[in-house]
């Protein structure tokens, strides 16, 4: 026993020393050609999340076609709702590329709400990537309508809808519905969609909404055995910037168009602003890479082919949908366009926002 | 179904899944003996190698490792009295007394047969089960998942301890702990004063090594002695076995138990082991001793614990929602490999969800089977003084409390909690009562709102409901019956206690009832800032408390010699009057050392010097051994941290420098 002890620790102490001198090795320079670095991929949450699997099922095909295919490494740093991992990002990351960070509709948020938490100035950083997603509302059949040409039908309804707080991605739906004229109590204190979707399932809740790959799997069974009727989808955002119909649900209309149907004008005003603001920041723009201020033109391109030339390896075609839902990871100028739409807000918008949800729903943004 | 049964079988036991399954066992043994690190750590340890793996491989790998967590935790509990995880803090209650009495043996074989029982049991129900589990899993709604958390709260009574009053204001301080953060109703911060370390709550891993761990090796410092006295594991293997044996039908129950409990999702795992405990201690008629080291207390939450990972697997398969930390790392890894989990888990991907079922089966003789094995090397560490490996413990509980944040936040709120915890043991307040208030707060809280936003007060009449609320009369019934105090007696509320007849004895123990005190009083006065919904269930909570500390605190201060309330351990506790008794804050001391040395220079730093300063100045260790184990321990640690790939929390010297890795 004595014998094995002596041996581990022998071995133990090497691998120590070892990794000592490979830290203190390796001045970083900035140079695109990465052989035998280490990247870290800090994301602001913890393992087994959604953010955590989308940057792990990245992270293999980053180092497969980053060039001099460096380790890249997955670096969880939970807390604070996303706010601790990106300040430290924002205050200790340097320009080499050997730091990048994964954000999420909810590191969005609070930086657009003006959360004291808040440390990290996205106008700072240089985005890499921008990974859309989109969802699907949908109510109960008992309330009565057959499709989405009904949708005049919730005008009067009483809706119910599971949320998981007024300042997360619950946002939307809540700016959404108010802005439809529609009269939902939202329920708080939900711990995700999935959980929200089981309340919907109960009966507890009769308007919901998914995520498109969680729609897909869990609700269209519902849709077909004639348990849940599809109202709209939130839509996506063309070059352009405008929304238009969701790809995915060529069938279904878009938010604007729903709401065209139900007031016959487009939507428009300060109102449709802030729901625009926050919509982009929590679908078409959920999730983001960045690369740290100051980063070169020449690290960011590199990163930017990276995650180009990736969509063609077959690993990434096998698993992208049951990852990312059935929406492309994008570069380039339209990566560019949804950050700054994502995570710009007037700041009297800011505050109609900020006041309405004080005043409805009593949150206060910490002290 | 049979066919997809016996294809998923035929599938698994080939040699490369079974090769898989090993290494995934492998991996959750080593985790789940580490005390505090549990099925996060493990898998995500895992998570980097999933990509590229096949499919049924993978996943033989993963269950491997969250299968057999709960079975390898055992060591700890049992030999340390430190818990492994937290699905086994119950397991201390008894296994460590037995392990002191020299009948380790006894006690983890018994342990290793009922977790690979409760596991295989698991496995069986959940084969059946799963067909059908959908619409039982929806007919619980917010109204009986209350109800369920009320029926968890029922437990308190069963281990309150010698003094009710005691127990309950115990629990109340656990659900003050546990509504620190986020309120669910309006997402207002509650007790945060200004730490953003707060607005999360504090993590469960940190109350549970607060609490269990940091008093265990504060007392075990006192003395310059190993834990097991004599014979370190003594006989009685065959022992174990028979006493799993002879209470079957107990196993079977706790299985069950810990089977629905895991699978009814938003219950959260954490608190399977207690109820467990609670049920054995409630139903248990013949000569009990628990507290003492009665082996039932051992079987109980051992059977349910790995019966309550099968459970789990069900709303994380079906529904995509995991039930606890680690099912949640499960779920991304099950996405990683391009599975969806919905109700195909139980139509087309049906041998899917079998092979993952039978894994679990698998996994559970192969982790008990191991540790079996690694029993007689495993407890010879009892047989070390306990000083020599203090330092390691100290270092592996901070290391596990950083996995929550990751940042010395952590360690401050570990060593907070832990002088609480130390009073608590002194003063014999129950920390179980308090663990389970923190972990069914929120639960207890988010599932009233929501059921009376939507049912009112209907919900009252709900079949489930009352159903449910029966049964936790029935539990408080029972529970009040056959109350166990902090060292075991099952309490008859005679006021016989050990005790020294002055007042000026006491006040050590009334001062601490009086801090208590106004730790609730603060928690009161924060819960009237806020907004009706957010304040009511803080509110509630603390003046429950006050009202309990309003009965005891004069029950202390006059009542007679000997009353049941009266108990510090500094009064009567065996080691009074023995020699060579160090401090009650010497563990602390230490402890606190670690983590004012990590503000200073960061952790890994920190721990490089404080290696060698404790085995010279405390071990009085020699400098080759010096060398060696603060090596071993650094070279460990790293490694762990490599493979995790996370920075230690860093302190004043990496703002002002920046160092390579590990230092950073």
């Amino acid at each position: 026993m004595n014998t094995t002890f002596t041996i581990t620790r022998r071995v133990a102490l090497k691998i120590a020393a070892g990794a000592v001198a490979l830290g203190l090795a390796g001045p970083a320079a900035a140079e695109t050609d990465f052989s035998g670095k280490t990247i870290e991929w800090i994301i602001p949450f913890s393992a087994g999340g959604g953010s955590d699997t989308w940057a792990r099922f990245n992270a293999p095909l980053l180092s497969k076609y980053l060039p001099g295919n460096p380790v890249v490494v997955v670096v969880n740093e939970p807390g604070g709702g996303s706010t601790k991992g990106t300040n430290l990002f924002a205050a200790r990351a340097k320009p080499d590329g050997l730091t990048i960070l994964g954000t999420s509709g909810s590191t969005q948020f609070p930086y657009l709400l003006g959360d004291p938490r808040v440390r990290y100035e996205y106008k700072d950083w240089k985005i890499a990537m921008a990974s859309p997603t989109g969802g699907v509302v949908y109510s109960s059949p008992e309330l009565g309508l057959k499709g989405p040409e009904d949708i005049a039908n919730l005008k009067d309804k009483d809706l119910v809808y599971a949320s998981q707080g007024a300042t997360s991605l619950d946002l939307v739906p809540l700016l959404g519905f108010r802005m439809m004229g529609f009269n939902v109590q939202h329920v708080f204190g939900f711990k995700g969609r999935g959980d929200g979707r089981l309340a919907f399932e109960r009966g507890e809740v009769n308007i919901d909404y998914q995520t498109s790959s969680a729609y897909l799997k869990n609700v269209q069974p519902l849709v077909d055995a004639g348990q849940a009727v599809p109202l709209f989808s939130w839509g996506v955002l063309n070059e352009a910037g405008d929304v238009v119909r969701d790809p995915t649900f060529p069938d279904l209309p878009s938010f604007p168009e729903a709401y065209q149907m139900l007031t016959g004008n487009a939507p428009s005003g300060p109102d449709y602003d802030a729901y625009f603001a926050f919509f982009t920041a929590g679908f078409p723009a959920q999730k983001m890479v960045f690369l740290p201020k100051d980063t070169s033109d020449d690290i960011v391109a590199t990163y930017q082919k990276a995650f180009e030339d990736m969509k063609a390896d077959p690993e990434y075609q096998a698993n992208a949908e049951a990852v990312l839902g059935t929406y492309e990871q994008v570069t380039g100028p339209l990566a560019q366009a949804l950050f700054e739409k994502g995570t710009t807000i007037a700041p009297e918008l800011r505050k109609q926002v900020v006041d309405m949800l004080a005043d409805q729903y009593g949150v206060k943004l910490g002290e | 179904m049979v066919e997809t049964l016996l294809s998923a079988l035929g599938a698994l036991l080939t040699f490369d899944h079974l090769l898989y399954m090993l290494i995934g066992v492998s991996v959750g043994l080593v985790i789940g003996v580490i005390p505090g690190l549990g099925g996060i750590a493990g898998l995500s340890l895992l998570m980097p190698f999933l990509y590229g793996m096949d499919e049924v491989a993978a996943l033989a790998m993963l269950i491997g490792l969250v299968a057999v967590i709960p079975t390898s935790d055992t060591f700890s509990s049992v030999l340390m009295g430190i818990p492994g995880s937290s699905a086994s803090q119950a397991t201390v209650l008894d296994g460590f007394p037995l392990a002191r009495q020299g009948q380790a043996a006894r006690a983890l074989s018994a342990a290793f047969i009922s977790s690979m029982a409760g596991g295989i049991f698991g496995a069986v129900v959940l084969t059946g089960f799963v067909v059908v589990a959908r619409p039982i899993i929806l007919s619980f709604a917010s109204a009986e998942l209350f109800m369920l958390a009320l029926f968890g709260l029922s437990m308190v009574a069963v281990l309150a301890g010698r003094s009710l009053a005691k127990g309950l204001a115990a629990c109340c301080l656990g659900l003050i702990i546990g509504s620190i953060g986020g309120a669910p109703a309006t997402g207002e911060f509650r007790m945060i004063f200004g730490f953003e370390y707060l607005y999360d709550g504090i993590p469960l891993v940190i109350v549970g090594l607060g609490f269990f761990a940091i008093p265990e090796i504060a007392d075990l410092l006192r003395k310059n002695s190993a834990i097991a006295s004599g014979n370190a594991l003594g006989s009685g293997w065959f022992q174990g076995f028979r006493d799993w044996w002879r209470n079957l039908w107990l196993s079977m129950r706790c299985a069950g138990l810990g089977c629905i409990i895991g699978a009814i999702p938003g219950l959260g795992g954490s608190v399977v082991d207690w109820i467990a405990y609670g049920h054995a201690v409630q139903t248990v008629k013949k000569d009990p001793q628990f507290g003492q080291g009665d082996i039932r207390g051992v079987i109980a939450p051992e059977s349910a614990n790995n019966a309550m990972q099968g459970g789990a697997l069900l709303p994380t398969m079906l529904f995509g929602i995991p039930g606890s930390g680690a099912m949640a790392v499960f779920l991304g890894g099950m996405v990683l490999l391009g599975i969806q989990p919905g109700p195909s888990m139980v139509g087309a991907d049906l041998n899917i969800t079998y092979s993952v079922i039978w894994s679990l089966a698998l996994a559970n003789v192969m982790g008990a089977g191991i540790c079996l094995a690694l029993a007689i090397p495993i407890s010879r560490l009892t047989q070390i003084p306990f000083q020599r490996l203090a330092p390691f413990m100290i270092v592996l509980i901070c290391f596990a409390a950083f996995q929550a944040t990751r940042s010395l936040a952590d360690l401050v709120a570990l060593l907070a909690l832990g002088v609480l915890g130390v009073l608590m043991k002194r003063f014999g307040w129950p920390r179980p009562a308090l663990l389970i208030g923190y972990v069914l707060a929120p639960q207890a809280e988010t599932y009233f709102y929501q059921a009376l936003q939507f049912n009112g007060w209907s919900f009252l009449g709900r079949p489930g409901v009352i159903i449910i609320g029966l049964m936790t009369l029935a539990s408080v019934f029972f529970g009040l019956r056959n109350r166990v105090d902090e060292h075991g007696q099952v309490v008859p509320n005679q006021d016989d206690a050990p005790d020294v007849p002055t007042l000026k004895a006491h006040l050590p123990q009334i001062g601490f009832a009086v801090a208590m005190a106004g730790l609730l009083v603060i928690a009161l006065t924060d819960a009237l800032k806020h907004d009706f919904l957010g304040k009511v269930f803080p509110l509630s909570v603390s003046i429950a408390g006050l009202a309990m500390l309003l009965v005891l605190i004069p029950q202390l201060v006059r009542g007679k010699t000997g009353h049941h309330a009266h108990f510090d351990g500094e009064l009567t506790g065996e080691h009074v009057g023995q020699d060579g008794i160090g401090t009650l804050w010497g563990g602390l001391f230490w402890i606190g050392g670690l983590v004012g040395l990590t503000a200073l220079i960061g952790f890994y730093a920190a721990l490089l010097a404080f290696f060698p300063v404790f085995l010279i100045v405390r071990a009085k260790a020699g400098p080759v051994a010096v060398a060696l184990m603060t090596a071993g321990a650094a070279g460990f640690i790293l490694t762990l941290a490599w493979a995790l790939s996370l920075n230690f929390p860093s302190g004043a010297l990496q703002d002002l420098l920046d160092l390579p890795w590990p230092f950073r």
